[in-house]
């Protein structure tokens, strides 16, 4: 998969990822990346603060209001089991989402851009810094971390967040209507939800980070990611607009 | 249904009385006339898009001579036992209760493109100002020499829903132990491109569980097969041993039958059989033909919207037509058709006409909860219905993506039925 390498950094952490990347850009990169150079593992831990009241992480974690988050990288959404996770979001693991560097740093910016009725009630992390370093404090927890293969500094810092240009599109609801034709082959006009999820009724905002992950191949289903993939924005929009109300 | 008959019948004598004044012929004074011959996944979507986008602007008629319709797609996991045939079966009258189709229950015998009338079989003539054919397919004679309609009995098709589909699933269960079941598949093009082969995959399950020592042959004229490596794949991990395939590197094309011995005759080896599936060669159904709008076995169309290269009052949707890249299945109709609806209102009423999208994606069922999938998007061009992007399940899949697949087409029956006849 590419990536965009989109880095906007705060300053002194910045540095190192840059010089690897002009090493990787080179070609110069020799074997394995550092895997330890995705971010301040101490400051992540201060962040981690956010998190601690639902997920419990390190010795003797056990499972709370969320998951324990020990092992979490390399694991598919929804596999550790004994926790009772929401329809949606064993739907995402069903589908093939697994938690990689990148699909963490998604989530953990927009949780409902992965996994839209997901129960994690957390607002999301903009600065991407911030995440990273986040993501360096819980990747301690998991085993092996330096051989996490999708730690790869290009990942670091890749902006998942949907352009506020193309969140304020107002779609136009009769060309949605139209469009929607193609998605009601499949997810049913009424709502119902057996075995293809319902798609009406979501707010705007929702179903357009939805059909972004889909389009950046984050969400991992290979007909959505066909079907978003060739949607413009303004046809995205038209079809939020349309599906938040359809008649 | 009493007031569809009524309405049925008035539409009869207003068509009569046209036809002494040609002069008024459904145009002018009221509404516009669309007349839907065939009420399959692309006539019944088409007939439904029009009449509940225009509010009653236009005046939708939908022929169809089967009072209860059977998809084609699932008729599969009946035979395996995944779905009753009850389930499969949908009927046409909440298009006439909800949203004032006027389904007429008759075959289409003859149309006048010059007056802009078709004939029914029961004498009725339907003016119309846009004529939308969806037949579905019918078979190219003598393709399989020694099997003709009569002999369906003996060796069914079951490639049109519904009693067909019984009769085959019947004659598999009473199988000899270790019988012999056949099936011939068909030259390209024709309906739904993995069907014959999901086919083989649910009686082979049928069989594993009932009579595992049974064997079935496989008498191909195609070289290659849609979804083939993961067919394969899964008849050699379920069905092991049990399942022989000859194609035309062996003589499968050279195939010939005798319905009243039970012999197939495969390149001049002859073998006995229990049960033989003969899938003949296809074309569209008859009433493209008698209306003029075939080349060859198909009904060529412009990709926009669906009309016919050679009337332009007249559409052909689904399997009858000759579009392009679109594999002829239901799913394809279905997208046609509201490409074709959306065109037809516009024309008719002069409503909004946006490009047209095409898709398609079609499941199928190898094994219990083994469920694969290959779909597409597709643009119009000049030419054609052109693809744009595609995708197929991997060989080697975990069975929790298979049964999550699985899954997934029986949410898409639920789905795309919904969107047809509710």
């Amino acid at each position: 998969m590419s990536r965009t390498i989109g880095i906007t950094r705060s300053q002194g952490r910045a540095i190192p990822v840059a010089a690897v990347l002009a090493l990787l850009g080179a070609g110069l990169m020799p074997g394995p990346v550092r895997a330890d150079l995705i971010g301040d593992a101490e400051a992540g831990k201060r962040h981690y603060q956010d998190c601690i009241g639902c997920h419990q992480i390190g010795k003797g974690a056990e499972d709370a209001i969320g998951p324990h988050l020990n092992g979490i990288f390399g694991r598919r959404a929804a596999a550790h089991e004994g926790y009772p996770y929401s329809d949606s979001m064993q739907r995402a693991g069903v589908d093939g989402l697994t938690w990689t560097l990148e699909t963490l740093d998604a989530y953990v910016e927009n949780p409902r851009a992965l996994v839209s009725k997901t129960r994690m009630s957390y607002p999301g992390l903009e600065d991407a810094g911030a995440r990273a370093d986040l993501l360096a404090y819980l990747r301690r927890f998991s085993d092996n971390p330096a051989n996490i293969p999708e730690a790869a500094p290009t990942a670091v810092g890749t902006d998942h967040s949907v352009d506020p240009e193309i969140l304020a599109i107002q779609g136009d609801p009769a060309y949605g209507k139209y469009l929607s034709s193609e998605c009601v082959s499949c997810h049913r006009a009424d709502g119902a939800a057996d075995g293809i999820p319902s798609i009406t009724r979501w707010p705007e905002r929702d179903f357009v980070v939805a059909m972004y992950a889909y389009k950046k191949n984050l969400r991992p289903h290979p007909v959505m990611q066909m079907m978003a993939g060739r949607l413009s924005n303004e046809e995205i929009a038209a079809l939020a607009a349309y599906f938040k109300d359809p008649d | 249904m009493t007031l569809n008959r009524r309405k049925f019948i008035a539409v009869g004598t207003a068509a009569a009385a046209s036809l002494s004044a040609p002069a008024v012929l459904g145009q002018g004074a009221g509404r516009p006339r669309v007349v839907v011959i065939g009420g399959g996944s692309g006539g019944a979507t088409a007939a439904r898009y029009i009449a509940k986008d225009s509010d009653g602007a236009i005046d939708v008629t939908l022929v169809e001579p089967s009072r209860s319709y059977y998809t084609c797609y699932f008729s599969n996991l009946y035979i395996g036992g995944f779905t009753d045939l009850d389930d499969i079966s949908h009927s046409y009258g909440t298009l006439a209760a909800k949203y004032g189709i006027n389904v007429v229950h008759d075959w289409a015998v003859g149309v006048d493109r010059y007056a802009r009338t078709v004939q029914l079989a029961g004498g009725d003539v339907m003016p119309y100002d846009k004529l939308i054919l969806s037949p579905g397919i019918d078979f190219v004679e003598d393709s399989v020499p020694g099997w003709s309609f009569a002999a369906q009995n003996l060796m069914p098709h079951a490639y049109k829903a519904g009693s067909q589909s019984e009769l085959l699933k019947a004659q598999v269960m009473a199988m000899p132990e270790g019988g012999r079941f056949a099936l011939v598949a068909p030259p390209n093009p024709y309906r739904c491109p993995p069907e014959p082969y999901e086919r083989v995959s649910m009686v082979a399950y049928v069989l594993k569980q009932t009579n595992p020592t049974a064997k079935i042959l496989i008498a191909d004229p195609k070289l290659k097969f849609s979804k083939q490596a993961l067919f394969e794949e899964g008849w050699q991990r379920h069905y092991s041993g049990m399942i022989e395939r000859i194609g035309p590197d062996f003589g499968g094309e050279n195939t010939s039958v005798d319905p009243e011995a039970m012999t197939i005759d495969i390149d001049g080896m002859v073998e006995k059989i229990d049960v033989c599936n003969v899938i003949p060669a296809q074309k569209a159904g008859r009433i493209a033909e008698i209306a003029g709008v075939t080349e060859g076995n198909w009904a060529p169309v412009n990709a926009a919207d669906m009309s016919s290269t050679v009337d332009p009052d007249i559409h052909v949707l689904g399997d009858a037509a000759a579009q392009g890249d679109m594999p002829k299945s239901g799913f394809a109709a279905n997208s046609q058709a509201k490409v074709c609806a959306m065109a037809v209102r516009g024309a008719l009423t002069g409503s909004k006409v946006f490009p047209a999208k095409f898709t398609n994606t079609c499941w199928s069922l190898i094994a219990e909860e083994d469920g694969v999938k290959v779909g597409a998007t597709y643009e119009a061009t000049d030419e054609k219905i052109a693809k744009v992007d595609g995708f197929i399940s991997q060989t080697g899949e975990d069975p929790a993506t298979r049964k999550s697949t699985y899954e997934e087409s029986v949410g898409w029956y639920s789905g795309i039925t919904a969107d047809m006849f509710s």
